[in-house]
């Protein structure tokens, strides 16, 4: 009798452990469908225009519905320019955040104030970079221009950028913090012993072995500046052409999208509109398996 | 008599107000291999970590009177020098896993900016590796990252490292208790065949070890120096009652 009732148990058992591992199993493999779906979806719905273009709407340079020729090259550049610009600015201040944080400040008041605000920054809504942009960066860059004796935009690639820099610093910033407080107390001791220094410590010990992890969040951070939309289009200038210099309007890919969508009627030109968000989505995709490969190549353990 | 290569005097060592190591004077003969020997928490790898300054690395962590290399105050120095002079191994192996082993063994010049010729840089490895016994295991693999030797490999890499430096003193902070009876035996042998060279200081808990390693000893219980003397003699007729009960057993 007593042998029956545990096996009933083990029975009752591995039915909780089926069902339990069938959430896990269908959870991951809804992510894998959604991921093929957009895929699909945006592939579908932009045919129109790859069948009118084929593969020269990459490299078309002129965006100009009235006359149905398009080309989004203007866009892709843009988006290029201002994300890889911003990483550029904000790959010495998040790493700076990342060292202060994780080496020098690991806990107590100061501490525990900029994680809050580093966490704050990435939290607040878009709409307000955006807004601040307008109301703060705006004039300031003016200024810049004017003394430069350039037309004073105010808005553009630039103006763009120095958001994206603060929009992305969190990112990489706390990863980065992560990861160096990850490093083992053994290899600093081990390096002070020799009689390194703290700023050689940081920079032949620290830095080399959390090396994978910052790079991860630095990747997340481009990630996210090539998908911003709508600080960026509140201040880019949404010039669909391509961007001259580095204070010269432009538009991005995103931007483009939440700024043309609404407007067409045309099948065409929402095809293509289409098409620019696969575009955005293959380009993600295609950094984010480059920056994993280099993950991969640097990771110590 | 021996001559004296380091002494401290007076040597306390605090933790915020907590006195961790209370009023040690100790002589340490010049290429002998000295023990300091103790149940855990007597203060034995806080006095090794106060005679290179490691000590005051750690926040709140303090020390009153003073350590001696010939005669020379260190707490006067700067201590990237007095760390270069006096080497440290630790208790558990820590080679750098991003450098490949010929770069852990010169890391200490790479690690202060130090730049040597070529030729300097391999005989240096050379001779590190062949002092630690080690050259013969890695010398074809010199280039590679060091993560796949035995934990006794990397411990010995780890000794190799802080020879490199050409150390005048080496401490030993319980370098086998992280490593199996065999790889142990190994580095024991070796710590015999390098007092020939270089000073040694090492904390263990291991009676046994400090029996077959050292030729003095110093025995600490919480925080004092409870007796110091020739490691033969405090083995057979110890002088103190504590130190006769710890090496039968009785407590530790």
């Amino acid at each position: 009798m007593t042998g029956n009732k545990s096996t009933q148990k083990q029975d009752a058992f591995a039915v909780k452990e089926k069902i339990f591992r069938g959430i896990l199993y269908s959870a991951a493999i809804i992510v894998l469908f959604l991921v093929l779906g957009f895929l699909i979806t945006l592939t579908i719905h932009s045919q129109l225009s790859i069948k009118e273009y084929g593969f020269g709407f990459v490299f078309g340079k002129v965006w100009k519905p009235t006359k149905n020729e398009l080309g989004a090259l203007p866009f892709i550049v843009g988006t290029f320019y201002t994300s890889f610009f911003a990483l550029l600015l904000s790959i010495p201040f998040s790493l700076s955040i990342a060292i202060f944080l994780g080496e020098y400040f690991k806990e107590g008041a100061i501490s525990t104030f900029l994680k809050s605000s580093v966490e704050l920054l990435a939290g607040m809504p878009s709409i307000i970079y955006g807004f601040w942009g307008i109301f703060m960066l705006v004039p300031i860059v003016q200024k810049i221009q004017i003394a430069l004796g350039i037309a004073p935009y105010g808005v553009g690639i630039f103006t763009s950028s120095i958001i994206l820099t603060i929009m992305i610093l969190p990112y990489s910033a706390s990863i980065g913090r992560e990861v160096i407080q990850l490093v083992p107390d053994d290899l600093k001791e081990a390096a002070y012993s020799l009689g390194a220094t703290r700023f050689e410590v940081i920079r032949k010990v620290i830095i080399p072995y959390a090396r994978s992890g910052i790079f991860a969040g630095i990747i997340l951070s481009l990630g996210r500046a090539l998908g911003e939309t709508m600080a960026v289009m509140m201040l880019i200038g949404n010039l669909n052409k391509i961007p001259k210099g580095i204070f010269s309007p432009a538009n991005t890919m995103a931007s483009l999208i939440a700024n043309d969508f609404a407007e067409t009627t045309e099948e065409l030109y929402l095809s293509a509109i289409i098409e620019i968000g696969l575009i955005l989505f293959l380009i993600t995709m295609i950094i984010n398996l480059i920056g994993r490969m280099i993950i991969k190549k640097t990771s110590v353990t | 008599m021996n001559k004296t290569i380091l002494k401290t005097k007076k040597l306390s060592a605090y933790f915020g107000k907590e006195k961790v190591l209370k009023d040690i004077d100790l002589s340490f003969p010049e290429k002998k291999v000295t023990a300091i020997m103790g149940p855990s928490g007597c203060g034995k790898t806080t006095l090794i970590r106060c005679i290179n300054r490691m000590h005051e690395l750690i926040p709140g962590a303090t020390i009153t009177g003073n350590v001696y290399l010939h005669d020379e105050n260190i707490s006067a120095l700067n201590p990237i020098l007095v760390r270069r002079k006096i080497g440290m191994v630790f208790q558990r192996p820590n080679p750098f896993p991003t450098m490949s082993i010929y770069d852990n063994v010169i890391a200490g010049y790479k690690l202060n900016g130090l730049r040597l010729p070529k030729d300097e840089m391999n005989t240096i490895v050379e001779d590190s590796l062949k002092k630690s016994a080690m050259w013969d295991e890695v010398k074809d693999t010199l280039h590679r990252k060091g993560s796949f030797l035995s934990g006794g490999q990397q411990q010995r890499l780890c000794i190799a490292r802080a020879l490199a430096m050409k150390p005048e003193v080496i401490l030993l902070d319980e370098p086998t208790s992280a490593l199996d009876p065999k790889a142990t035996s190994k580095i024991e042998e070796l710590i015999v065949e390098l007092k020939d060279t270089v000073t040694i200081l090492i904390v263990t808990h291991n009676t046994a070890q400090a029996a077959r390693v050292s030729d003095f000893t110093a025995f600490m219980y919480v925080g004092e120096l409870i007796e110091f003397g020739n490691t033969s003699k405090m083995f057979t007729v110890p002088d103190n009652k504590m130190t006769e009960e710890y090496l039968t057993g009785k407590f530790g």
